[in-house]
């Protein structure tokens, strides 16, 4: 399987080096990476049912109870992050390669509870956004409030970046997560680097 | 010669900082912070074109955004049309020229950026004049979001014109706080052109306008603003207005307050010797202003009868008014009522002041004619908005400061903020105000009585419209297009209320005035289109073959936003040509396609079987775990909304497929009956489209390939039967293998994660070259699955077309109690004999391509219309296995006509075809098993 696993092609894999001269170009104004193959579980189950409490208990994370809220566990490489997509819905983001494991984990933790758990990692990639002008670029395309006092750590929504469907999340220091989904992933990144044109360093 | 109108001092221009432009065909000079309104001006020239419809000489009569007459076209850095002299900020390199009406669109596309941004705040305030920047002063204090957006270079507003240099100073140093303060945003060179509900406010940022060629390629040239506030704060000053008079057209009649600001702002006098007629106070300090740069005053003429007839040694003609103005294509003298006459190159008027109500009319505030302003002013709005300053009638500077003061403070407190300390304002000497008078129209030659310059009206064509009866001003304006020009209105809306209601003896404030609508300023396309434009208009979306596809020639088809390989020519061939090879590699060897834009649902729950069972119109639950269905979803009308394969994973889980444009329609179709009819079920469904990547694998020799790449699995007829799926792994990838075909050929569907699929193609590629796979796009799909009479719902269906129309009556199930379309399969509608039913069609002369689309009729000779039409074509293809070109249609009763010959009306010819059944290749159906 190793061999295989090397074949692997991420979305955005043909777009790391346009991704990398953003970055260059700009002065570090802006820095978009992807971050491929993250773990990503669609879970949905009643939030008020004993199914929530032991999904919660064995990712060792809350599951957020409203719109907008993304829970994580600690920093760090084995990190997992819930977000809010629906009043039964949620989905779950951890490391590479743990979809499989994770998913038996909480199928079985679950029991005879219903819910799905299904595996949608390959269904989005995944875009990092940091840096001092992430934040207007996003808002170049995104039409909800990103101040950091109203969408900062914790904040999730399902959006619109430009004309792609999105799940965004904030994350720490002000950089952001952008899931896209794989047959977007190539336009919103076309987007993205157009846009970033506007903070090009000149001499 | 040059600049010879230039005061020589003062003004907020850089005089350091000559700028050459070129107006009309002639070189020009002017500083930097000039507009090219006041660089002509300051060259002597102020007729900018002629007008319209008449010809008339028209000039720069006002200095901002509510110029009637000065329209231009710039033609280069690059062409721009329907701009106006008097905020066209000057560059060097500017060319334009005076626009009688209409301008022109480059031919060439527009390399400048646009884009637009999105902007939240607790406050946002329109106009940074003295209320404005009060208000978002005492606002951004607060400690609350505050955007300030103002269409002038710098703060300041109505004080530019002046020479309050304190309230000046007072508003560089409000500027200077708001742009330190982080959570401000201060936009200049923006205007606010719509307000909608909810206090969303878009407006236009005019970004490298003024740097001409000079202007960096990478910055977007406009920006579009949509903001999104709690609390909106309006303090959009008052608009000077002109009055009817013979010869208020001529260049050389200038709004007062215009004069005033050429003077003061850009040190340029419009003029050597000017008459002055008002109606109040405003006027005197234009003229003062004037008079100390150089202008020569002769006389001022105020309508008021108790005005001082002395003021600073010129004559004051108290109860006065004007005749009319003389002159060629400049005002030469200046008549007045009692016949006396002045020579005079200028005549300032001053009717009184407009409140800018735009914007709050915009969004349903109403506007309320106040008889002692002369003007409409704000009187309610259902929004969160306060109004200051001269937009609510107030004129006094110290008013104004007052006003935006208390708005910006209630506006914070509002939005749950406790108004902080804030910089002490300044102290105006201003004289207490003595009463204006409201004229509308002066007697004399209505035909040369102008209301609206840019469109042309007259008192006289007004009159027309009165005495056809119109009584309302809304119709008036529709009726002579005052107010619909470029300015929409904004110096003579009210005067045309004014003049109506004197036309018809009524009070101006029961007439009214009319609704203003966005924008509020002329928005140029390229702005609001921003960066939607080329390959950002519509995204494209790629499956993870595509750069393969790219790379192997493939040429593309647009499914919905998909891009799907149409076609992969070989050197030299057509269409034609290569799905001739494409479909002949199917049927008598083995073929790929990349399939993975079909819709995937996981659909799971103890309930699963029961809600599948509800919206397909076949029984699903009597699916066995391992095997595979064909299904359709009909509407609740009992037309054909999908269909697809769905394969059952466990007792409580199952995958359904849908076409590749309905993927989100059917998800939502589930969703919506689980959420809102039957919550009881318990069901839950998720998107999974792009997690599986799917590859099909077709064609006699597609079990050889697919033995070679899946060892372990057994791949025989009766190991692996048909609709039947298998997981394993092929060419070392975890994979689920169904047995599905569209092609009536064996067949399968190879699916695996969306990060192996070109792991996965590559090695199916390759394991077929021994047997000569070839690749091939939905055109061969197409020609392959008509062959076999398999409908695709969405060309051979229209949302008219219910499974039997289909010859699907299979496909409906006559044991379950209910499912969603059912009880209209009832209607006596859906069982007539002569609906139109899906059929084959085969040209006679065995060689006519039939236009998809073409319709069918019964007689060789066509009648006169109307023709009675027996159905259309839905697919038509060559086909390489018939040999010929065949066509599936919808036709009335065509079950029961088959053999029956028809024609289809082509150009001038009819086309004679007969129908068969819609199953050309192998009806028997032995090609399956391979």
């Amino acid at each position: 399987m190793a061999e295989q696993t090397l074949l692997r092609q991420s979305p955005l894999a043909f777009a790391a080096d346009r991704l990398a001269e953003v970055t260059r170009a700009t002065g570090g104004a802006v820095y978009i990476a992807e971050l491929p193959f993250l773990t990503q579980l669609n879970l949905r189950l009643d939030p008020k049912g004993p199914a929530a409490e032991a999904g919660a208990l064995e990712l060792g994370v809350p599951l957020p109870t409203g719109p907008g809220a993304a829970t994580s566990g600690p920093a760090g490489s084995d990190e997992l992050t819930v977000v809010w997509l629906g009043p039964d819905e949620w989905l779950v983001i951890g490391p590479p390669g743990t979809e499989s494991d994770l998913a038996a984990r909480l199928r079985s933790a679950i029991g005879d509870e219903h819910a799905a758990v299904v595996d949608v990692s390959a269904q989005r990639t995944t875009l990092e956004l940091s840096g001092p002008r992430a934040r207007d670029l996003l808002a170049s395309g995104c039409a909800l409030d990103l101040h950091p006092r109203v969408f900062g750590e914790g904040a999730s929504a399902q959006t619109l970046l430009a004309r792609a469907q999105v799940i965004l999340v904030g994350r720490r220091d002000g950089a952001f997560r952008v899931l896209v989904r794989a047959s977007f992933a190539a336009y919103l990144v076309d987007w993205l680097i157009d846009a970033s044109v506007e903070y090009r360093v000149t001499r | 010669m040059s600049q010879e109108f230039r005061t020589t001092s003062g003004g907020r221009i850089d005089r350091d900082q000559a700028v050459r432009f070129r107006f009309g065909g002639r070189d020009y000079e002017g500083y930097a912070g000039d507009t090219l309104a006041s660089a002509l001006l300051a060259n002597g020239v102020i007729q900018t074109s002629t007008s319209i419809k008449l010809g008339r000489p028209r000039g720069i009569f006002a200095a901002g955004v509510e110029e009637p007459n000065a329209l231009v076209q710039v033609e280069e850095p690059f062409p721009e049309p329907m701009l106006t002299a008097t905020t066209v900020e000057l560059y060097d390199g500017l060319v334009a020229r005076g626009l009688p009406g209409q301008g022109r669109l480059a031919n060439e596309p527009d390399p400048a950026r646009y884009d637009a941004m999105h902007a939240h705040c607790d406050v946002l305030v329109v106009g940074a004049g003295p209320a404005g920047l009060a208000a978002a002063s005492v606002a951004a204090a607060s400690g609350a979001r505050v955007v300030l957006v103002d269409d002038q270079p710098e703060p300041g507003g109505s004080l530019l014109g002046t020479r309050e240099t304190g309230a000046l100073d007072w508003a560089a140093s409000v500027a200077a706080d708001l742009r330190a303060n982080p959570e401000v945003r201060l936009l200049t060179r923006t205007t606010a052109f719509g307000y909608y509900d909810d206090n969303y406010v878009i407006a236009v940022e005019r970004r490298t306008n003024h740097l001409g060629a000079a202007a960096p390629a990478h910055l977007s040239r406009e920006r579009i603003w949509r903001i999104r506030a709690r609390h909106v704060v309006l303090a959009t000053g008052a608009h000077e207005r002109s009055l009817a008079f013979d010869g208020n057209d001529l260049p050389g009649v200038m709004l007062a307050g215009a004069a005033r600001t050429y003077v003061n702002r850009y040190g340029v006098r419009p003029g050597r010797r000017a008459v002055v007629f008002t109606t109040n106070d405003s006027a005197y300090a234009a003229a003062a202003d004037l008079l100390d740069a150089g202008v020569e005053i002769a006389a001022i003429v105020d309508a008021r009868p108790d005005a001082n007839p002395q003021w600073r040694g010129v004559e004051v003609l108290a109860g006065h008014t004007i005749a009319r103005a003389r002159g060629e294509d400049r005002v030469a003298a200046v008549v007045l009522d009692d016949g006396r006459e002045f020579a005079a190159d200028l005549l300032l008027v001053s009717a009184g002041w407009n409140p800018a109500g735009a914007l709050y009319s915009q969004v349903g505030g109403r506007l309320r004619f106040d008889a002692d302003l002369g003007a409409f002013r704000p009187d309610g709005c259902r929004q969160a908005v306060e109004v200051a300053g001269a937009a609510n009638g107030t004129y006094p500077v110290v008013g104004c400061l007052a006003e935006g003061t208390a708005a910006g403070q209630k506006a914070a407190e509002a939005t749950g903020f406790t108004a902080g300390q804030v910089r002490p304002l300044p102290t105006i000497d201003e004289r207490p105000a003595t009463p204006p008078v409201h004229l509308w129209a002066l007697p004399g030659d209505e035909a040369t009585q102008f209301v609206d310059l840019q469109r042309d009206v007259t008192v006289a064509d007004i009159r027309r419209a009165t005495g056809a009866g119109m009584r309302s001003v809304e119709h008036v304006k529709r009726y002579t297009t005052a107010g619909t020009a470029h300015d929409q209105g904004k110096t003579s809306g009210t005067l045309t209320s004014g003049v109506v209601a004197h036309l018809l003896g009524v009070d101006v404030g029961d007439l009214g005035t009319t609704t203003f609508r966005p924008p509020y300023a002329p928005v140029s396309f390229a702005a609001l289109a921003g960066r939607d434009r080329g390959a950002l208009h519509d995204p494209v979306r790629v499956t993870a073959l595509h750069s393969w596809h790219e790379a192997h020639g493939a040429l593309f088809e647009n499914v919905g936003q998909w891009k799907r390989p149409w076609y992969y020519p070989q050197a030299g061939e057509d269409l034609h040509a290569a799905v001739r090879r494409e479909c002949r590699a199917v049927r008598e060897g083995v073929g790929m396609m990349d399939a993975s834009t079909l819709g995937k649902i996981d659909v799971q729950g103890p309930d699963a079987a029961v809600l599948l069972d509800r919206l397909y119109t076949n029984l699903i639950s009597t699916l066995k775990v391992g095997a595979i269905r064909y299904g359709v979803m009909c509407r609740a009308d009992g037309m054909v909304f999908d269909d697809g394969t769905v394969i059952r994973l466990a007792s409580d889980r199952f995958l359904v497929t849908t076409t590749t444009g309905n993927a989100a329609a059917v998800l939502d179709w589930m969703e919506d009956f689980l959420q809102t009819e039957w919550p009881d079920l318990r069901v839950r469904c998720t998107s999974v489209t792009e997690q599986w990547a799917t590859v099909a694998l077709v064609g006699p020799r597609s079990r050889e390939v697919l033995g070679a790449l899946a060892p372990h699995l057994p791949v025989d007829n009766a190991d692996f039967p048909f609709m039947t799926w298998r997981d394993t792994s092929v060419a070392g990838l975890p994979a689920r293998v169904c047995r599905i075909s569209f092609s009536g050929e064996l067949a399968y569907e190879l699916n695996v994660s969306w990060w192996d699929a070109l792991a996965l193609w590559e090695a199916v590629y390759a394991a077929g070259e021994p047997f000569g796979i070839t690749t091939y796009g939905t055109e061969t799909m197409h020609v392959l699955r008509a062959e076999k009479g398999y409908p695709i719902i969405g060309q051979d269906t229209d949302g008219t077309v219910t499974p039997q129309d289909l010859g699907m009556d299979w496909v409906v199930s006559k044991k379950k109690p209910d499912f969603v379309g059912k009880r209209s399969f009832a209607r006596a509608e859906n069982a007539r004999p002569d609906r139109k039913h899906l059929v084959g069609l085969l040209p006679d002369d065995g060689a006519t391509l039939l236009p998809e689309g073409a319709h069918l009729v019964e007689m060789e000779t066509l009648p006169e219309p109307p023709v009675p039409m027996l159905g259309h074509v839905t697919s038509s293809y060559h086909s390489a296995a018939l040999g010929r070109p065949f066509a599936l249609a919808l036709i009335r009763g065509g079950r029961d006509r088959m053999g029956e010959r028809v024609y289809a009306p082509l150009g001038e010819a009819l086309v004679p075809v007969t129908i068969t059944s819609p199953v050309l290749y192998d009806p028997e159906g032995t090609r399956r098993d391979g």
